[in-house]
């Protein structure tokens, strides 16, 4: 049975042609109301709502599935005027049900497309080095090594977990300013969750997990901006991925054209 | 950064899974699909997969430098 994800919708553009899925349909255009929407059929067995749900646990196919996706929305952000990214598998049951889509939400879509125009979803992510950030061990701490081992213990532990403390809220204040200022340089700004260390082996804390919607005149200055608040406190380095599609920012602009 | 040239799409992009993977599933226009899953249910499948994905994350990044 033909399904079809819906990818995103994008002003009528020179798109056709340059889209394919690997392993999947070939993505195709899908038009109504002035909007290009780009699909690809998929089949129920794999994209119903049961085996969705059982897919998206499976970390092989949610990775393919996410790289996929994200394969076509990068090429057709690239060669478009600017598009409207959809959350991943989004799916309809048929073209029909996709142009009524477009036509119901063209205005919504127009003037998502016409805020993301020309500009650029950049990710920053700030690692902080709680070694580097802790506080030095205060003397009196020293002091406190001659005196009895379990008040020793006790002491030197209350030290730690205070330094600790410290060291966290001097991160959190610093996440916090830096974000500040790359939404200044931003038309808009969102923290992620962080991503969660545990497992990964690395000893720093991720402190900042940022989008920014950038002016494509001003990445320059942007990713300058990045490189120079990395080098500015010790302790704290900054990583910049992208460009991204504006995956962060669809929902925002919508939003806001709802309220 | 200037020409659309410097980017590459399709597998040349070196992005990390568990940095996609922030942006599809917590982002992109959520519109009322035939077949949606709440956005409570996507959220939960996302935090369960993210410890596993950072460690993922971490192997692939490894093995796109080597």
């Amino acid at each position: 049975m033909g399904l079809l994800s819906l990818i995103l919708g994008l002003p009528l553009a020179p798109v056709r042609g340059v889209i394919a899925l690997g392993g999947g349909e070939p993505a195709r255009t899908v038009e109504a109301a002035g909007l290009v929407a780009v699909v690809s059929t998929v089949d129920l067995a794999e994209y119903g709502e049961q085996p969705l749900r059982r897919n998206l646990e499976d970390l092989d196919w949610l990775a393919a599935t996410a790289r996929a996706h994200d394969a076509v929305v990068h090429t057709v952000a690239r060669s478009a005027t600017a598009a409207v990214p959809l959350r991943l598998a989004t799916v309809y049951l048929g073209d029909e049900r996709v142009r009524v889509l477009l036509a119901d939400r063209r205005t919504e879509f127009a003037v998502a497309l016409d805020r993301l125009a020309g500009r650029t979803e950049w990710g920053v992510k700030g690692y902080a080095d709680p070694d580097a950030l802790a506080a030095p061990p205060r003397s009196g701490d020293e002091a406190a090594a001659g005196r009895g081992s379990g008040t020793a213990y006790l002491l030197r532990r209350r030290a730690q977990l205070s330094a600790r403390e410290s060291a966290e809220r001097t991160a959190a204040e610093h996440a916090g300013r830096l974000h500040a200022a790359l939404t200044d340089l931003s038309v808009a700004g969102r923290r992620h969750a962080p991503q969660d260390p545990n497992l990964s082996g690395q000893r720093a804390w991720m402190v900042l997990n940022g989008s920014y919607l950038v002016d494509d005149a001003r990445a320059d200055e942007f990713a300058a901006a990045v490189s120079d608040l990395d080098g500015e406190r010790s302790g704290v380095s900054l990583e910049l991925t992208g460009p991204w599609p504006p995956y962060s920012f669809s929902t925002t602009v919508l939003e806001v054209l709802e309220e | 950064m200037t020409e659309p040239e410097a980017v590459q799409a399709g597998p040349e992009r070196r992005i990390a899974l568990v940095d996609l993977l922030d942006r599809v599933l917590a982002g992109g226009v959520v519109v009322s699909g035939e077949i949606t899953l709440a956005i409570a249910d996507v959220d939960l499948v996302h935090l369960s997969l993210r410890a596993l994905l950072t460690s993922a994350s971490t192997l692939e990044r490894g093995v796109a430098d080597a």
